[in-house]
């Protein structure tokens, strides 16, 4: 009897998992036959992994007609946050789980997922694809021993931001070329906290895509770099220390309260909002500061190149946010596919025409900087320009370094060592320890990690 | 409990009768033990491995070098210390606010069940879209909500994530796990023999009195029972560090679920991790046993 | 006539004090959704704007780029199936260990417990390569089993607990008649702890409703629930607080919902001290 009562209670569990996977199956069924069909008269069913930047949303929104013209590829979108997508689509990879078609991958991954074998390169592009048109520096950096293995959907570099109101009213011109040391004093000029003014905002937030790339590219200019030939870390040396101590010293006088969690988004909201005098950041803020329905400034918002200290080059990054094919892919010429027309000249077309030339994708491609529509629609274009084909990832620092990437270090230990560096120099700059302390602590942190990894003994 | 009941019921009875307790308890027991020892053997291998997701090329047998490595980094014994500092104070907090609310919320008043449904909503939002909310709508030093009401009134602003970080993210969880407590210790509360309090007050005993030596008492398993289940998820506190501080800044608000996220998803070191994963595993052990001293006696199991 | 009175102060007391404290916690919520009826401009203004035009857009727009149902209906699925399973493993277990308790039982409660304490992360390889191979990967089913394996150890201890609190003369007495074991399950013992058996049934729903690490990790597209669908609006690029109160309105609304339907099941009690 009480056998037979447990033996109910084991059925009764079995029909639960049963009623759930009858559930589950229904739709997750008919997908697995779409995504195992890659002949072309089937239909192919993509998995695309994507951050949610608006970029990338103007994409999801436009890829329908991708799939009016191509009836039997159907397009399924994951978006997530940088950081989780990152984690999620490395761990998807490293682990073959085969979850995704198309993937959404930076200047830094590419090389090094390139080197282990993780992506698909992509060879004999069509004519009409016209490969030459990228931009030279964001091709170099999406390739790995000559071979290109993601295409740029859009492409970024950094440049300062300032308000032309405020500056007109201190009576302050901006060269094209401005220094820190500028910088500084024209900070000074525009703070005025009283009124909800702050003389600079600058990313504080840690995180190896956070403070750290900004700061990376003033210990450039200052001359510093992160590794020696000899992959020995510097980050004790002269050079960081009057670069963290610029950077802590003029947040501290000018910088808007908060200013350790601030990234790139915290701080887009607070000049849009008006509450800062200057912002160095990424290029791709320039269209939605100048868009008057998402900011408060678009007609006083006025742009220069990224200052400088001693050392001209690596003083502003470069990023582009490209599409690449992983291996796992079922359906590799389904996904190259779709990656060509999202890369494409027509779509940059599609979206000036969609969304005004002003949302165009910027900073890949030679022909559209050649627009007149654009120029006119982006009063920064040309600096956009000169600012991404002015940075050199191969040669970001005063002395010859061992590695690629201007901020940021090409090897896969730098996200963890960059954001670890980072939160070092978010207590640096709330005053939790001392400049020096900092340096001290984030030197330690790189020798462990580059002993650990075997770069050095 | 029963000690608190007018009638103490004697068991011997209860014994008369015999029920097989194993096929009843096996299948949980099972499933969990399949679940239990699987990934933590995997973990255990792990973490004896040199193994690190983005460099296929370097593995094998590391030994106790994951151990060594892990145990000799401070951060690993600050971001220990920051766990505990956290998980005992949202305990106190949680369970010190939720007994109060608890007994006004047990009282007759106008509107109580809105009120109450009101009162326990914080625990329905998802921990990320909590954090995001408190970060930006109300905690923000200049567009924030708590910032215009302290500018308003004269006294400047408060960088909340800067100045006090820590005080920030337990503030959060605070109000994400207020109402849990909440609702646990009313549903224990309402279980209360309310011929006793009406006795009680009879013969004039005060409010406090009967809150003192009646309440209190009673709760005691309930408060038990709910500082076990808060305590195992405050010991893997992570989305509202992820979101509003990132750890930081330094190693501030670093705890050890967040210490283990870095080395496992950022380094992609499967090896570390894992042996990290099991360093929180002995320490979450050693909680639980401290924590059980303290309440044993209320648990009459 | 003054303890007429007095009481009166006090029941105007309790109730401001009460809804001084509900309207305390309830208030992050309230601005969300205040804000999700904002423009974007009009969500980071200063002074906050309590009174302005309300704007069904931002509702408009998440609808547009995702499709809210399927994530919704996932979340549904996956977490009442995840909480039904639990429930039916652990109430006979929850049944054996408070009224038939063994020197193991102890021993039991505090090990089941401490299998939560593994930190996910932690197991997360394993776990991946698991779900690879047998073809779990972006199913329901897979992460239902896996909600159920993780609230298993609190619902039997939250059952364990109410069941403690049955007073055994009732079931002695159920006894004395002749109930069945299985009858005295069903017919006693379940209808005296339900309201305990529906709070926990509601606690297991919101954890796995809310559980944010494996959902991401573990489903792409089509099993996703709705902690993937707040995930893609957490932080985009620009202005994104009015996008991204709706999105987290929209997904927490069923749960609100459902916590308003089952709220008089929640707080009618255990009515024990009628019954002795």
């Amino acid at each position: 009897m009480r056998q037979f009562r447990f033996a109910k209670m084991i059925a009764a569990f079995l029909m639960g998992i049963l009623l759930v996977q009858i559930h589950a199956c229904s739709p997750s069924s008919q997908d697995s036959e779409g995504a195992s069909g890659s002949q072309a008269n089937e239909n192919t069913t993509l998995t695309i992994a994507t951050v949610n930047n608006s970029d990338m949303v103007v994409m999801q929104d436009l890829s329908k007609q991708f799939e009016e013209e191509n009836p039997n590829i159907s397009l399924k979108w994951v978006v997530l946050e940088e950081n989780v997508l990152r984690q999620r689509v490395t761990n998807d990879i490293a682990n073959r789980g085969g979850q995704f078609d198309v993937l959404t991958i930076g200047t830094y991954e590419t090389p090094i997922w390139a080197e282990q074998s993780w992506l698909l390169p992509f060879e004999n592009l069509p004519a009409e694809y016209d490969v030459e048109d990228i931009l030279p520096p964001v091709r170099d950096a999406l390739s790995y021993e000559d071979k290109l293995y993601a295409l740029p959907f859009y492409a970024e570099s950094s440049m300062l931001y300032y308000r032309k109101d405020l500056f007109d009213a201190a009576g302050i011109t901006v060269p094209d070329q401005p220094t820190y040391e500028q910088v500084r004093e024209w900070a000074a000029a525009v703070h005025d906290p009283d009124n909800g003014v702050y003389g600079i905002c600058l990313r504080g937030k840690p995180g190896w895509g956070e403070n750290t790339a900004l700061f990376t590219t003033m210990v450039n200019t200052f001359g510093g770099k992160w590794f020696d030939t000899e992959w020995q870390p510097t980050l004790d040396s002269p050079e960081w220390r009057e670069a963290l101590t610029y950077y802590v010293d003029i947040l501290n006088q000018y910088g808007p309260p908060g200013v350790s969690s601030n990234g790139f988004n915290e701080n887009l909201a607070l000049f849009s909002t008006g509450n800062c005098g200057m912002w160095i950041d990424a290029t791709v803020a320039a269209g939605k500061l100048a868009d008057p329905d998402e900011s408060q400034v678009a007609d006083t918002v006025a742009f220069a190149r990224a200052p400088v200290a001693s050392y001209p080059n690596g003083s502003n990054w470069l990023w582009a946010w490209s599409l690449a094919v992983p291996a796992s892919t079922r359906s590799p010429e389904a996904a190259q596919t779709f990656i060509q027309w999202a890369t494409s000249k027509p779509y940059v077309q599609l979206v000036a025409q969609e969304r005004g030339w002003v949302a165009a994708p910027p900073g890949t491609r030679r022909s559209t900087y050649e627009q007149p529509e654009y120029k006119e629609a982006a009063p920064f274009a040309d600096i956009v320009l000169t600012s991404i084909e002015s940075a050199d990832p191969s040669k970001p620092t005063a002395d010859p370094v061992p590695y690629k990437g201007v901020q940021f270090v090409a090897i896969p230990e730098f996200q963890a060592l960059g954001t670890q560096v980072g939160q070092t120099l978010a207590a640096a700059l709330t005053g939790q320890v001392s400049v020096d302390q900092a340096l001290q602590q984030a030197q330690a942190n790189a020798v462990e990690t580059m002993k650990r990894a075997g770069y050095i003994s | 409990m029963s000690s608190t009941l007018a009638v103490k019921p004697h068991n011997t009875k209860t014994s008369k009768r015999q029920v097989a307790t194993l096929p009843l308890v096996a299948p949980s027991v099972l499933v969990l033990l399949i679940w239990m020892i699987v990934p933590l053997l995997m973990t255990l291998w792990f973490s004896l491995q040199r193994y690190n997701l983005l460099n296929p090329a370097n593995t094998g047998f590391a030994g106790l070098n994951n151990y060594i490595s892990l145990l000799s980094t401070s951060s690993l014994w600050i971001s220990i210390f920051n766990t505990l500092v956290l998980v005992g104070s949202v305990l106190v907090i949680t369970i010190a606010l939720g007994t109060l609310l608890a007994v006004l919320f047990n009282e007759e008043f106008w509107g109580r069940s809105i009120a109450r449904l009101l009162a326990i909503a914080p625990f329905f939002v998802m921990p990320t879209v909590s954090a995001l909310i408190w970060k930006n709508m109300l905690m923000h030093p200049v567009n924030g909500l708590f910032a215009f009401v302290t500018r308003s009134l004269g006294l400047g602003s408060i960088d909340w994530f800067a100045q006090y970080p820590m005080l920030s993210v337990i503030l959060i969880v605070s109000w994400e796990w207020l109402p849990f407590a909440l609702l646990i210790l009313l549903t224990a509360i309402q279980s209360l023999d309310h011929e006793q309090v009406e006795a009680a007050r009879m013969d004039g005993a005060k409010s406090t009195a009967i809150f003192r030596f009646i309440t209190l008492p009673h709760l005691g398993r309930a408060i038990a029972v709910l500082a076990m289940i808060e305590m195992i998820f405050f010991l893997t506190i992570f989305a509202e560090i992820f979101v509003t501080t990132s750890g930081g800044p330094g190693l501030a608000t670093t705890n050890l679920a967040y210490f283990i996220y870095l080395r496992a998803l950022f380094e992609f070191d499967v090896g570390g991790a894992s042996a990290a994963g099991l360093i929180a595993v002995i320490l979450a052990n050693i909680v639980a046993i401290f924590l059980m001293r303290l309440v044993a006696r209320n648990l009459d199991v | 006539m003054s303890s007429a009175s007095s009481k009166r102060y006090r029941y105007l007391f309790v109730t401001v004090l009460g809804w001084l404290a509900a309207a305390l916690l309830f208030f992050p919520i309230f601005w969300m959704v205040l804000t999700s009826f904002k423009t974007e401009v009009e969500a980071i203004a200063l002074p906050p704007k309590l009174f302005f035009q309300p704007t069904f857009e931002n509702y408009i727009t998440i609808q547009e780029r995702a499709d809210y149902f399927s994530f919704a209906m996932n979340s549904i699925v996956i977490s009442v199936g995840s909480t039904l399973l639990a429930l039916i493993l652990a109430i006979p277990a929850a049944y054996a260990m408070a009224f038939f308790p063994t020197k193991r039982t102890k021993g039991t409660l505090l090990w089941m417990l401490s299998t939560k304490m593994l930190p996910p992360v932690g197991v997360l390889v394993p776990i991946y390569l698991l779900f690879r191979d047998s073809n779990l990967l972006d199913t329901r089913i897979g992460l239902t089993i896996i909600y159920t394996l993780i609230n298993l150890p609190i619902v039997v201890w939250m059952i364990y607990t109410f069941f403690k609190d049955v007073p055994k003369d009732i079931l002695e007495a159920g006894r004395m008649d002749g109930a069945s074991p299985k009858q005295e399950v069903f017919h006693v013992l379940m209808p005296l702890s339900l309201p305990g058996i529906a709070s926990t049934a509601l606690l297991a729903i919101i954890l796995s409703w809310n559980e944010a690490f494996w959902s991401l990790n573990l489903t792409t597209t089509n099993a996703a629930p709705l902690t993937t669908f707040i995930a893609s609006f957490s932080s985009p690029q620009g202005l994104f607080w009015a996008q991204l109160s709706a999105a987290s309105t929209l997904a927490i609304a069923p749960i609100l919902i459902f916590g308003w339907l089952s709220q008089r099941q929640l707080v009618r009690g255990l009515t024990f001290g009628a019954v002795k």
